[in-house]
């Protein structure tokens, strides 16, 4: 009983070591190259409440000291519907060294859903339809006329509030794909959930591809190569008995089984010719011998 | 005891290791046990005769599957065959010298010759020309006999003599000023002097005289015709050659008597009846004779262009017919053959030119249905026994079988519509019926142990060379792998195979035989609809349910080109061959998606996506719908199209609205991803094979660590390179090529993993399978070719290897999986050089997926090499620790091992290999391995030995000898020490 308790705190306390916080922390400095996923960027957003003129046409920055910046628009569409703007890119273009554009400092503010736009989502939500986002492929130029686009089903999307989840996958300046979901889990049969609060908790990511590990190349070991069976380093030096324990456990066996049967034969001779008795002693000696060595033969 | 099973299992591991590379390797006596081959040449464009020589009378084909081969007249069987690249098309083929025939390739860049008896290349030469054009090939008559011939080549716009000792070009002329594409070339009545005729445009003619000798240009002149000309440009006779004007209503004749152009025509009404319909020519070498084709009515019309005018109609062939070329029977006597399709017959007539109305000969001939009609027909003469012309002629068939007519019998025939394979599906054979013991019993005991004797010899190394000869008979004989039923094993199956001319075959894979064959219906005798055959599907495979019904299959084509083109089904039973129904003129077939859904009948549901992006659900049964309704809103696919670098994702939507259907879909578009076309092209897809089976998701690593596969039915293999590299290799530079390889999930979209490889390029080929893909390309860096591995892993289930989590129940191993979960993934990588560039490239797969994987990649000389996947693993290192080594990683090298042994085609070829298909086999160990091409070839793979079966030629009579001396010899001791202990006690 005492164990058992003891077994249940040990359990407690191990829960409450175990809980991991879900909380993003939010760096606002650049993580480049973290993990093996290469992360630009990542940003975590709230949305912002729904503005008083919602914003129609793509914006650029016209000043000067800002060219660097950039803005794209994020356009959302529930289930049919046509794409309406929701959101707002801001990014810091980098050049480098060999001329190569590239995005970084993703931010995101995101429009929450309008009066509209809440029905329209709740009746998404009803017939588990699909809740669609779109950017233009190309970040620089502001004639979006080729857009990429994702979607989620709209019951993925609401847990405390809506949960949504970027990653934009660039290539130079062009995003080549988005990736919208929900950051957790959606396993099917959907539930039909409202938020309680109608407001988005949104995670982005910008990422670029990786570069492929080089063939290595190994001049020394083609030779090896081709047998396929490399040498390798040589194993260190094994101690006498690791080395010959094969060879050594039957030789004591061996030597064992010698002994008691030159003590039996001892015994034989000394309990006589009586024939009765030899048989019962025989085999207690099998016996007594039996754990000892499976080896030995009866004779 | 402990100790000695610890021993006992290290061995075990090292025999296993040792025996690792050689995972697939036979012993010499074993070929032919399992595996077979067919050769084969493909649909014949062109067929020269050599008969007229004592000795072995032979004819040469060329063939659309760009095969160049000589037959046994007799027999049919291949003395020599060569295959050449799947880009070097034969365009024409000559007889010259007697003992050479020539072969013209490549849009006329290759002139190569054979030596007739055995095939070996005598010279090639490359000819090397301005301007792309139809490429001619003319072997002019000589003046004298022995003679040095000159082969006269049209190509690329020049005219080239080449000598047909060597392969030299003597001359060369550019025809290519004033732009004059070159029709035919004529020889005029043995003369020194070449006519090439071919219109600048459409109503001027020109010709060029040319002499054979020098090569000098002697004349050229022009005629213009103020019809215009169209079509086909046919010789008539030597010097009469004969078009059709524009408007397709008057047949334009002109005459080259004398070297001076006449330009004549004649109204087509005149020949025929009715003045509507389409008139064409076919193209043909009738001497006098000319072959139209009006209203789909063979017409034969005799052209006289001497003088005036003169044409009439000589013949007029209901039904489908075809007319073979002018053959020289006698002196100035020339015979042709006729075929026509009446009933169950083929009526074969021969007759003489000149006298249309009298017969050579007149057969009928009992010719298979399933063979369609009369493609082709190359006519041959030979001396009878009493001194008359006999004929024989070659036939090529709808089907693209080839058939030797002689007598009114088919000699022989070769079904070579089966070197033009177009996809696989197998299906088990029938179960044997109860009653009928399926144990052939042997006949007596004497002869089973003979027999068994004479194989313990062998495994005793005992056995003379005869006693070798007579167990490797007694092995092919007793060996019941062609038995038409269904093994324990999972060996004998139904390879169910389409062909190109639409023609189903089901080959036993014991041997390789025909069972049935069958040419679908509604692509047969269609006038409105060219088809195109696409794809083979599995439709109906009972096992559980419904094990009365015969297992069947869908075929899909097309009408046309178009993809817009009517679609066309058909239902086939795969143990008659019966065409169960077939249903022409639906919806267009974009893709054909098989649903993991059966009904109560274990028909597979299967969606059928049309151009307009809506979906068709078949089979149209009320069942199938409500089973598709419960899984409506969990149905996604894909499209790419290749040109705009768009991947989409498409879902079920609702109904379709605008027809009144109800199996049809309506489709939205989910997701997008566009892949800029500056910089990047999609040139290679790949996806897992559907029935394919994992055994577990868990990979145990060597420090007792767990790595969980990322499994997903759902994912796409993608790769592109850059526009400018797409070419051939060596048209960019490293700096300027790039190789991007992509993972995305369907469902939603996701890229799982973007990696590019620099300064490589394509082209690619890639396999697919569990957790890894495994893709072949160039690296122009280094010159050579690369094979780089992509391995997968389920990174959010990686902490459920916390026991204490398990205990508690925090764990997500039974949470169900979506895609719409967002699961982090880790993607390992490494690449490997490979020396040989590739054809094709597949997987083994076994029933439960236990047995270690082997790459079967088709090499460049069409041999499959069997790799062992532990090769291509992402964690090998140049010293992986002793835990890793165990385990079986290997250590890293360079290069990919090509171990000669593990050719699964041994010392075979699989001639113009283009894909190998794998199937598991009932027994775990075992995948049974498919490869077609312009050959067949069928083996039984085992990646890891046959760890769960006795071979075949296992003894078992050493077995039981064995057994039974061991019993008498305990018997003999147990009665020694009875006896011993008896004498013991009386002493």
């Amino acid at each position: 009983m005492e164990f058992r308790c003891g077994f249940i705190f040990f359990v407690l306390i191990c829960s409450s070591v175990a809980f991991q916080s879900d909380e993003l922390l939010v760096d606002d400095d650049e993580f480049e190259g973290t993990q093996q996923i290469q992360y630009i960027d990542a940003a975590h957003t709230r949305s912002t409440p729904p503005p008083s003129r919602p914003t129609s046409t793509r914006r650029r920055f016209s000043d000067p000291d800002s060219d660097s910046k950039v803005q794209f628009q994020l356009e959302h569409s529930f289930g049919d519907s046509d794409f309406a703007p929701t959101g707002l890119f801001t990014a810091r273009l980098k050049t480098s060294s060999h001329g190569g554009q590239s995005l970084t400092k993703l931010r995101f503010s995101r429009n929450a859903f309008t009066e509209e736009d809440r029905k329209k989502f709740t009746t998404l939500l009803q017939e588990d339809g699909f809740y669609s986002v779109r950017l233009a492929t190309n970040v620089l130029k502001s004639t979006g006329e080729s857009y990429v686009y994702s979607s989620v089903k709209a019951r993925c999307l609401p847990r405390v509030e809506l949960d949504e989840h970027f990653v934009i996958h660039m290539d130079g300046v062009n995003i080549l794909a988005v990736n919208y979901g929900t950051p957790g889990a959606c396993p099917f049969p959907r539930q039909l959930k409202l938020p309680s609060k109608w407001s988005f908790n949104s995670l982005t990511f910008l990422k670029s591809g990786e570069q492929a590990p080089r063939t290595p190349v190994l001049a020394d070991d083609i030779l090896v190569g081709e047998t396929g069976e490399g040498e390798g380093v040589k194993p260190p030096e094994k101690s006498f008995w690791a080395k010959y324990w094969m060879y050594l456990i039957p030789l004591g066996l061996i030597v064992m089984n010698a002994i008691t049967q030159a003590m039996n034969m001892a015994e034989e001779q000394v309990s006589g010719q009586a024939a009765g008795q030899a048989q019962p002693q025989q085999s207690a000696a099998a016996i007594q011998r039996g754990p000892g060595s499976s080896a030995v033969r009866r004779r | 005891m402990v100790l000695a099973i610890k021993v006992s299992f290290l061995l075990l591991f090292t025999l296993f290791a040792s025996f690792a590379n050689y995972g697939f390797s036979i012993y010499e006596d074993q070929v032919g046990l399992m595996d077979w081959r067919q050769q084969y040449l493909g649909k014949v464009k062109h067929a020269l005769f050599h008969s007229s020589k004592s000795g072995r009378k032979r004819v040469v084909v060329s063939t659309e599957e760009n095969v160049i081969a000589s037959l046994d007249l007799r027999h049919g069987e291949i003395f020599w065959r060569h295959v050449f690249g799947p880009n070097d098309s034969i365009d024409g083929m000559e007889f010259v010298l007697g003992k050479y025939v020539v072969s013209l390739s490549s849009e006329g860049s290759f002139l190569r010759a054979w030596n007739l008896p055995d095939g070996q290349m005598v010279w090639e030469s490359f000819l090397q020309g301005t301007n792309p054009s139809k490429s001619l090939l003319l072997v002019p008559r000589s003046l004298k006999a022995n003679q040095e011939t000159v082969i006269l080549v049209f190509s690329k716009s020049c005219l080239h003599a080449v000598s047909s000792l060597d392969g030299e070009v003597i001359w060369k002329i550019d025809l290519r000023e004033n732009s004059v594409e070159i029709q035919k070339i004529i020889q005029l009545h043995d003369s020194d002097i070449i006519y090439a005729v071919g219109f600048s445009s459409p109503t001027q003619l020109d010709l060029f005289q040319i002499n054979v000798k020098s090569g000098e240009l002697l004349r050229h002149q022009t005629a213009t015709f103020s019809g215009g000309f169209s079509g086909e440009l046919v010789s008539v006779s030597d010097d009469v050659l004969v078009t059709l004007d524009t408007a397709r209503s008057n047949l334009v004749i002109i005459n080259l008597k004398n070297g001076e152009i006449r330009i004549l025509q004649s109204p087509i009404a005149s020949l025929i009846d009715e003045i509507a319909g389409s008139m064409e020519i076919v193209p043909s070498k009738l001497s006098g004779l000319l072959a139209v084709k009006v209203n789909s009515l063979l017409t034969l019309v005799r052209v006289k262009g001497e003088g005036e005018v003169e044409v009439e109609v000589v013949d007029k062939i209901p039904g489908q017919a075809t007319v073979s070329d002018a053959l020289l029977v006698s002196e100035s006597q020339h015979a042709a053959a006729l075929a026509q399709h009446e009933g169950s017959y083929m009526h074969l007539t021969v007759k003489l030119i000149d006298d249309w109305s009298s017969n050579f000969i007149d057969e009928n001939i009992v010719i298979d249905n399933q063979r369609g009609s009369v493609q082709k027909v190359f006519l041959n003469s030979y001396i009878r026994t009493d001194r008359s012309h006999g004929f024989r002629a070659l036939l090529v068939m709808e089907d693209h079988s080839l058939l030797l007519v002689q007598q009114g019998e088919i000699v022989w025939s070769r079904e070579d519509g089966l070197a033009s394979i177009v996809n696989v599906v197998t299906c088990e054979l029938p179960v044997e019926k109860k009653g009928v013991s399926i144990a052939k019993v042997e006949n007596n005991l004497i002869e089973w142990l003979q027999g068994h004797l004479l194989k313990l010899k062998g495994t005793l190394m005992i056995a003379s060379p005869e006693d070798v000869v007579a167990i490797q008979n007694m092995r092919l004989k007793t060996s019941d792998k062609s038995k038409m039923s269904r093994d324990h094993n999972g060996f004998r199956k139904l390879l169910i195979v389409l062909t190109k001319s639409g023609k189903l075959f089901a080959l036993h894979s014991g041997d390789g035989r025909v069972i049935w064959s069958r040419l679908l219906q509604p692509f047969h005798k269609s006038e409105a609809c060219a088809p195109r055959w696409l794809n083979i599907y599995q439709w109906q495979d009972p096992h559980h349910r419904a094990m009365d019904e015969n297992p069947s299959v869908l075929v899909v084509g097309r009408c046309g080109q178009r993809m817009d083109g009517p679609g066309l089904l058909s239902f086939v039973d795969t143990y008659t061959g019966r065409e169960i129904s077939s249903s022409s003129q639906i919806h267009s077939v974009v893709k054909v998606i098989p649903l993991p859904f059966t009904d109560s009948t274990e028909q597979r549901l299967h969606i059928l996506i049309d151009a307009e992006n809506h979906a068709h659900l078949y089979p149209q049964t009320s069942e199938a719908i409500s089973i598709l309704q419960s899984e409506f809103s969990n149905i996604y696919w894909y499209s790419v199209e290749a040109d705009s670098g768009i991947i989409k994702g498409h879902a079920l939507k609702r109904k379709c609205v605008d027809v009144v259907d109800n199996y049809c879909f309506e489709s939205n578009d989910v997701w997008l991803i566009m892949l800029p076309p500056e910089s990047e092209k999609i040139i290679a897809t790949a996806t897992r094979n559907l029935n394919e089976v994992v055994h577990t998701q868990a990979k145990v690593v060597a420090d007792q660590d767990v790595m969980y596969k990322y499994i997903s039915k759902n994912l796409l293999f993608l790769a592109t390179v850059a526009p400018k590299s797409s070419g051939e290799i060596g048209t960019t530079t490293p700096e300027d090529s790039w190789l991007v390889v992509y993972l995305i999930d369907i469902v939603n979209g996701r890229v799982l993993h973007r990696m590019t490889h620099h300064g490589s390029t394509g082209p690619v080929h890639a396999v697919f399978s569990e957790n890894w893909v495994v893709y072949h390309y160039f690296n122009l860096k280094a010159h050579r070719y690369e094979m780089s591995v992509v391995e997968i892993y389920d990174q959010s289930r990686a902490d459920n290897i916390d026991v204490w989590k398990l205990i508690i129940g925090k764990h997500n191993l039974t949470s169900p999986i979506s895609s719409y979960s967002r699961r982090d993934i880790l993607a390992k990588s490494q690449s490997y050089f490979f020396t040989h560039s590739v054809k094709a490239i597949s997987v083994t797969s076994t029933t439960k997926g236990i047995t270690s994987k082997q790459l079967l990649i088709g090499t460049i000389n069409d041999q499959i090499l069997a790799l062992d996947k532990r090769y291509l693993d992402p964690r090998r290192s140049i010293n992986p620790s002793q835990a890793e080594r165990e385990e079986g990683v290997i250590p890293l090298t360079d290069s990919l091992p090509i171990i000669p042994q593990t050719y699964a085609t041994h010392a075979l070829q699989v001639e113009g290999l283009r894909g190998i298909v794998t199937i598991p086999a009932k027994l775990e160990s075992t995948t049974l391995a498919f490869a077609y091409g312009v050959d067949l070839f069928f083996t039984r793979i085992t990646p890891s030995r046959t760890y769960d079966s006795l071979t075949e030629d296992f003894s078992y009579a050493l077995l039981l000898i064995t057994i039974v001396a061991l019993v008498i010899a305990i018997i003999a001791t147990w009665v020694l020490s009875e006896r011993k202990e008896l004498q013991d006690k009386w002493k």
